[in-house]
């Protein structure tokens, strides 16, 4: 099972050469690895429908609780089995689509990535893990999004479908992570046995917020569900595989796997049916408005998630089978409709269901499968999609609460949902044919062999659906639901209630076909005054991070030294001055040494000198008084017991005060550019900085001292570097490493300092 | 002694401050030559003044005369001196080429940022 998911990704690693060197059958090739792999899953199904679950698990953070296990139970396989069958349907169908494209090996390359992470997420034992694979989902979403990246429509879609899904990602890693925590364990198969201990913790509430949060990103539920129509702009076999079949069921595939654990509480239930229901119901709406063949499909898949939200937070044993069977349904119809789409749009140049019309006399065989597919769409029998609209019927009859609000809902729905299939088939197949779109040729073999082999798998599955449910259905339910024993399904139920719900729709569906260009022409009259909704509000919020940024760098990034100067001094100050006086910092030294006469002498030329550095207005004064300031330094250390710092800082200050006159004529005069309040306050600020300094010297004279390192210089100063002058033994001998980094350092500012006064660029030579 | 060191110290590192936010090049670098001779006052004093007695080993008492000078900070403020003096000279000709090059007489004018 672990090395299955290694297959894919070996294989995605291998799909562009392979792309190159054998071109015309690489959809096969690309094929033949996920049918391998569908077998392989489909030969486990008599062990996961005994209720067995297979383990595979390899360390990679023990320390942490992450380990790379996978687990294959009745839901899994069901994910898997689709992932793979619907993954190799659309390599075959994706190599005919895009082979005039150049990039048809990278596009291998991620739908091959995607398909891995995919199985990956499915299969998961770990949180982690399974946060792993579901964000690497989103990646490959975004890239194939943005696969034409040379439209601005296509790269913004891809980053906005990036930024929704990554924001509830986030979301949901810290969910899972909340869940470890409660529980003290990451693994699925352990999680499953302790739902009442995470139900009864005090972090319940967060996690299903946190959680849910993922889910509703990723499946495009209200408020996230912008993406997805948007996401549109992907190839139209990434619409098909991720966009309807795959990876927007992954929300879907994390609140079942997640029911038996959160499940089952008023908030569960109430957030999923609200949320799902508000859902459904209102992108059925904006789907009947869509002229576009692809976005209606979008519409109507935003729906159909909802749908299935909707029926896993209903209180009823029923309705995870129903969520089940509603969601196989949708993945085998809604794959075939996108890929049909798709041939049309290559066909005819056009996917404008008002431009298209008259398709059947020139592709009667795509005709059918679109037929059947819509047919299941529909929900008419006996297709698949009637079982699952069936079964919708029966939960939503048994709500437990707002029955009367779920029943409206679920009506409307189902029959704006007849109206999408009617929309999709009746006009561009049946309806007048307009000459300049009709089809150039022939369809070519592996485009037809994807969407026929879908749609007939989902008629047949509703035919056989006794077997179907079986081999694949109840071993996903029983997995969700362990020891429930619910009834099989059945295609015919005799006259019920239901039944007559299910005429009833399709009857009212066909009659709100009829009406749609007035429903169509009200809403756009209606939506042209009306400008608000959550991808508006996405918007915004996009627009104004940058703009808050922007301003913020303005504040911050002023370009000015003083702003920054005086940012750094005033927060030093204020900090370093308040824990001073908080911690009774300030202290005068107890043992003093004497001061004499020249002290007092030498210590007032320098404070002098230091005044008139700031204050007079000749450079050759302030440089003269800076000078002074160095010498009357350099005699204090010459005082105190410190020749050779007196000896430095003498030839150090002579060479600094030569270099600055060699230098200064070629600098900017003095001139009084600051505005009086401003100098006032940096007189402030630096008054400030000047007795904070004070202070810390006083007090850092004031503390014990340790004497041990002067100590051991002046015993080892001769035995061990045979000098006399500590100092220089220290220097150049003790920390010689040191001294020769200066060197280095010193060497360097000097090739610096070189180049700046003589090289310059050739047409201005300086002399 | 200590007090008059620390009120020295004080003052060099207030007129520094005061210099380095001065707008006119010239005025910056002699506020950060200033400061650069603060610290190292302020380092040489905060370990303990010792007056007259450098820190050499007696030739004929093969150990120091005690009170002694602490050679350690002696050592840290010599390096600083040369550093400073090669930070300084840097900073002065990067300063000259900066005037000419942008042809601008205050730091006002040499900024730019990302936004």
């Amino acid at each position: 099972m672990g090395y299955a998911i290694c297959s894919v990704f070996l294989l995605a690693l291998l799909a562009p050469g392979l792309t190159r060197i054998a071109k015309p059958v690489s959809g096969w090739l690309m094929a033949a690895l996920p049918l391998t792999l569908c077998v392989y899953f489909l030969s486990m199904l008599d062990a996961t429908a005994g209720g067995l679950t297979l383990q595979v698990t390899w360390p990679w953070l023990p320390d942490l609780g992450i380990r790379l296990s996978f687990f294959l139970d009745g839901l899994s396989l069901l994910f898997a089995v689709l992932v793979c069958g619907v993954g190799a349907v659309i390599m075959i169908y994706s190599a005919d689509y895009l082979a005039d494209h150049k990039c048809l090996g990278s596009f291998f390359l991620f739908l091959n990535l995607f398909m891995a992470s995919m199985l990956g997420l499915v299969l998961a034992d770990n949180l982690i893990t399974l946060f792993v694979f579901w964000e690497l989902t989103s990646l490959t979403s975004f890239f194939l999004i943005g696969f034409d990246h040379d439209r601005d429509k296509a790269r913004s879609s891809a980053l906005q479908a990036l930024l929704v899904t990554g924001v509830g990602g986030l979301a949901l890693l810290a969910g899972l992570i909340l869940v470890g925590e409660a529980a003290g364990t990451l693994e699925l198969s352990e999680l499953l046995q302790s739902g009442d201990l995470i139900r009864q913790h005090a972090w319940y509430v967060p996690i299903v917020l946190l959680v849910a949060t993922g889910a509703f990103a990723k499946s495009a539920q209200f408020p996230f569900h912008f993406w997805l129509p948007n996401a549109m702009e992907a190839p139209t076999p990434v619409s098909a595989y991720l966009h309807s079949a795959t990876m927007v069921k992954a929300g879907i595939y994390l609140l079942l796997r997640l029911s038996p654990i959160l499940g089952q509480t008023a908030l569960w239930h109430g957030m999923l049916e609200t949320v799902g229901g508000v859902t459904m119901l209102g992108s059925i709406l904006m789907a009947i408005r869509q002229t576009d063949m692809k976005r209606l499909l979008a519409y109507t898949t935003i729906s159909s998630l909802g749908t299935m939200v909707f029926l896993i937070g209903l209180d009823i044993p029923l309705s995870i089978a129903a969520a089940i069977s509603y969601m196989l349904a949708h993945v085998l119809y809604k794959a075939s409709l996108f890929l049909i789409t798709g041939i049309i749009d290559h066909a005819t140049g056009s996917r404008d269901l008002s431009a298209l019309g008259g398709l059947f006399g020139k592709m009667p065989v795509i005709g059918l499968v679109a037929i059947l597919a819509a047919l299941s769409m529909a929900g008419a029998a006996p297709f698949l999609g009637f079982v699952g609209k069936e079964l919708f019927y029966e939960v939503v009859l048994m709500a437990p609460r707002a029955a009367p609000l779920s029943i409206l809902a679920a009506l409307l729905t189902s029959i704006f949902m007849v109206t999408s299939a009617a929309l999709l088939t009746v006009r561009p197949f049946f309806g007048p044919a307009r000459s300049d779109r009709l089809p150039h040729g022939p369809v070519a073999t592996n485009l037809w062999l994807g969407p026929l082999l879908l749609a007939g798998a989902g008629t047949l599955a509703g035919v056989f659906i006794g077997i179907i449910d079986k081999s694949l259905l109840a071993p996903a339910v029983s997995a969700v639901q362990p020891g429930h024993s619910v009834k099989p399904l059945a295609l015919w139920h005799g006259f019920t209630p239901v039944l007559a719900f299910s005429i009833l729709t399709l009857a009212s569906g066909i009659a709100v076909y009829f009406r749609c260009d007035w429903y169509r022409a009200w809403t756009e009259n209606w939506s042209r005054r009306h400008h608000y909704g959550a991808e508006t509000c996405y918007e915004r919020l996009y627009s104004g991070l940058f703009t808050i940024a922007s301003r913020l760098t303005l504040i911050i990034q002023n370009g000015r030294l003083r702003n920054y100067l005086l940012t750094v001094f005033i927060s030093a100050t204020v900090l370093v001055s308040s824990t001073l006086l908080w911690n009774g910092g300030i202290r005068f030294p107890t043992v003093w040494t004497s001061v004499n006469f020249g002290d007092l002498i030498l210590a007032g030329i320098i404070l002098a000198a230091a005044y008139v550095t700031s204050r007079v207005g000749h450079r050759l004064v302030a440089i003269v008084a800076m000078g002074v300031i160095g010498y009357g330094i350099a005699l204090i250390f010459a005082q105190l017991g410190a020749p050779d710092l007196a000896m430095t800082q003498f030839s150090i200050e002579t060479m600094t005060v030569l270099l600055f006159i060699l230098i200064f004529h070629r600098l900017p005069l003095f001139s009084r550019l600051a505005p009086r309040r401003a100098m006032r306050f940096d007189a402030v600020v630096a008054t400030a900085a000047g007795l904070l300094m004070t202070a810390l010297t006083l007090a850092a004279v004031s503390g014990p001292t340790d004497k041990r390192l002067a100590d051991f210089f002046a015993k080892q100063s001769v035995p061990a570097a045979h000098g006399r002058n500590i100092v220089n033994t220290i220097l150049v001998d003790f920390r010689a490493l040191d001294t020769l980094g200066e060197i280095a350092v010193l060497g360097m500012a000097g090739v610096g300092v070189w180049a700046l006064l003589k090289l310059w660029p050739k047409e201005r030579r300086k002399p | 002694m200590e007090i008059l060191m620390a009120l020295v110290v004080g003052g060099l590192y207030g007129t520094g401050v005061y210099l380095l936010l001065r707008p006119t090049p010239v005025k910056v670098i002699i506020g950060l030559a200033i400061l650069t001779n603060a610290v190292n006052l302020l380092i040489f004093t905060a370990a303990r003044l010792t007056r007259g007695h450098p820190p050499i080993v007696e030739e004929t008492l093969g150990r120091p005369s005690y009170p002694i000078a602490d050679p350690v900070p002696q050592a840290l403020v010599l390096t600083a001196i040369v550093i400073a003096f090669g930070v300084l000279a840097f900073t002065l000709v990067l300063f000259r080429r900066a005037a000419e090059t942008t042809e601008a007489d205050n730091l006002d004018e040499m900024r730019t940022t990302d936004t």
